[in-house]
């Protein structure tokens, strides 16, 4: 059974709350809510998932990102516990996932490969919207969420929505498509920049990820911005090699 | 038959939470807008203006009163690229005039900026522009930027002569017509008679963080700037006859690398 501290959770949802700030950066936060969810149910991956424009389930965030992780996230356009989370708007949870191939051929078996025995995911809500997921893994057996559990980590996928999307500044649908889009685009901007940082150091797009990471939080820069600097400047690129 | 994918997920799924609904295939959109595209009369001064195009097929189909492409960049050079009609570029062209509009922040902001109401808006955000587009007779004004990732080019706009949101199929249309004019830009394709060459950059489906990771090596490889390396892939994916996703991963995997002596 998964034992939710009291004292972590206190912590999370004001950190979750605190997005009204100047400095807000859409990706450093569903970076943030992965690892805070990670530590909080001691589970090894947490990944968020939000709604693209085509419908698809576009992977923005994860607790670590290593291909095989994206990939167990990107395959759950087709089936998976996000897919049917999202479609739902209800949360699925405490699968086990070495019985779980006949619910999810694809899916069940990768995950399985990966190391994970458990899956659940919790739609991120808006009212009566859904605009993504947050997924848990787990790698041992017999660590489920309890009722309470289920109600506080749904709870917690809600306030985290709320706190993407800067809900108490906003008062229609159209903010809310403005921000995904430009949080979809940022992800594509660590993407490129993850590359970049690859090739010229010559280590894999997970190390360079790292990289990328470890410098905004050692020079104290958004995200966003480093990445974008990498891609569009190559002294910015070079400053971060030197390091 | 094109099948109509779920608009924005909200929108499609809001009020339907719990109802379950499928996602139609990614392609077909993007298929269904390219075909509208290529539809399209040329521009009547002449010229084969795939941009034109792309500004006549939006306007048609987002059912609106005209859009329009201008073209920006970092350092601050602008202008309207293409409009549906003389009226609408001499209202996108309001924007550059006044230094202050939609396309201005959704350029900035990398997002779009969707003003269902222009009577509705703060006369704080835009002093100049609001009434000076109100006077043109439009109401409405939706700014989408031409952007992937970090490559910035312009933004599409499109104007309305009534208030009122897009529906989730419109916005969602007119998100894929933001994304074929970004490839034809890339591509330098502007004067293009059809929608570019080989696969859109929307296909790469499930691949879409390797074609990115991989269009960052390229960058790197060939000391090109990150638009020009997505070219470059296209165009390579094109002379070979291969998808641009198996391309891109082949990058990442370090299976093929471009240098700066051969294509």
């Amino acid at each position: 059974m998964i034992t939710v501290s009291v004292q972590k959770l206190a912590t999370i949802f004001v950190e979750i709350a605190d997005t009204l700030v100047d400095e807000f950066d859409m990706l450093e936060y569903m970076h943030m809510i992965t690892e805070r969810v990670a530590d909080l149910t001691e589970t090894p991956a947490v990944g968020m998932l939000l709604a693209g424009h085509r419908g698809r389930l576009e992977f923005v965030a994860g607790s670590t990102e290593n291909v095989t992780l994206v990939e167990l996230f990107v395959v759950q356009n087709e089936e998976g516990p996000c897919l049917e989370a999202f479609h739902t708007g209800e949360p699925v949870v405490n699968v086990d996932l070495g019985h779980a191939a006949g619910r999810w051929p694809r899916f069940a078996p990768l995950a399985v490969e990966a190391g994970f025995q458990s899956v659940h995911a919790f739609p991120m809500r808006l009212r009566r919207e859904v605009i993504g997921t947050l997924n848990v893994f787990g790698d041992t057996p017999g660590r489920d969420f309890g009722g309470d559990d289920v109600t506080v980590m749904q709870a917690l996928a809600d306030a985290a929505t709320i706190g993407l999307l800067q809900e108490r500044a906003i008062s229609h649908g159209e903010t809310l498509t403005e921000q995904l889009q430009g949080a979809l685009n940022s992800r594509v901007i660590i993407e490129q920049a993850k590359g970049a940082v690859a090739q010229a150091r010559g280590i894999s797009v997970d190390e360079a990820f790292t990289v990328i990471r470890g410098y905004a939080r050692n020079h104290n820069r958004r995200l966003t911005e480093v990445a974008n600097a990498v891609v569009t400047d190559p002294h910015s690129l070079q400053q971060l090699l030197d390091t | 038959m094109v099948s109509r994918v779920v608009g924005l997920a909200w929108r499609g799924v809001a009020g339907s939470v719990g109802a379950g609904r499928r996602v139609a295939a990614v392609g077909d959109r993007v298929d269904m807008i390219r075909n509208l595209i290529e539809d399209q009369p040329f521009p009547p001064g002449g010229g084969v203006g795939l941009l034109f195009r792309v500004c006549t097929a939006a306007t048609h189909t987002l059912a609106a009163s005209g859009a329009g492409i201008s073209m920006m960049t970092e350092t601050g050079a602008r202008g309207v690229y293409a409009a549906s009609d003389p009226l609408t570029e001499r209202i996108e062209e309001l924007q550059f005039v006044l230094g202050e509009g939609p396309c201005w922040d959704a350029f900035s902001l990398r997002r779009p900026v969707l003003v269902p109401d222009l009577g509705g808006v703060s006369p704080a955000r835009w002093p100049m522009y609001i009434p000076a587009v109100q006077d043109s007779g439009i109401r409405a004004v939706f700014s989408f930027p031409l952007q992937l990732g970090a490559v910035r080019l312009g933004v599409l706009d499109v104007f309305r002569r009534r208030a009122g949101s897009l529906t989730g199929d419109e916005l969602a249309d007119a998100l894929v017509f933001a994304e074929v004019t970004m490839t034809a830009l890339l591509d330098h394709h502007e004067q293009a008679t059809t929608t570019g060459f080989g696969d859109g950059l929307a296909d790469a489906g499930e691949h879409r963080a390797e074609l990115f990771q991989a269009q960052g090596m390229v960058m790197v490889q060939l000391g090109v700037s990150i638009g020009e390396a997505m070219a470059r892939m296209r165009a390579y994916a094109f002379a070979h006859g291969r998808h641009l996703d198996d391309v891109a991963r082949d990058v990442v995997a370090r299976r093929l690398h471009f240098d700066r002596d051969r294509p």
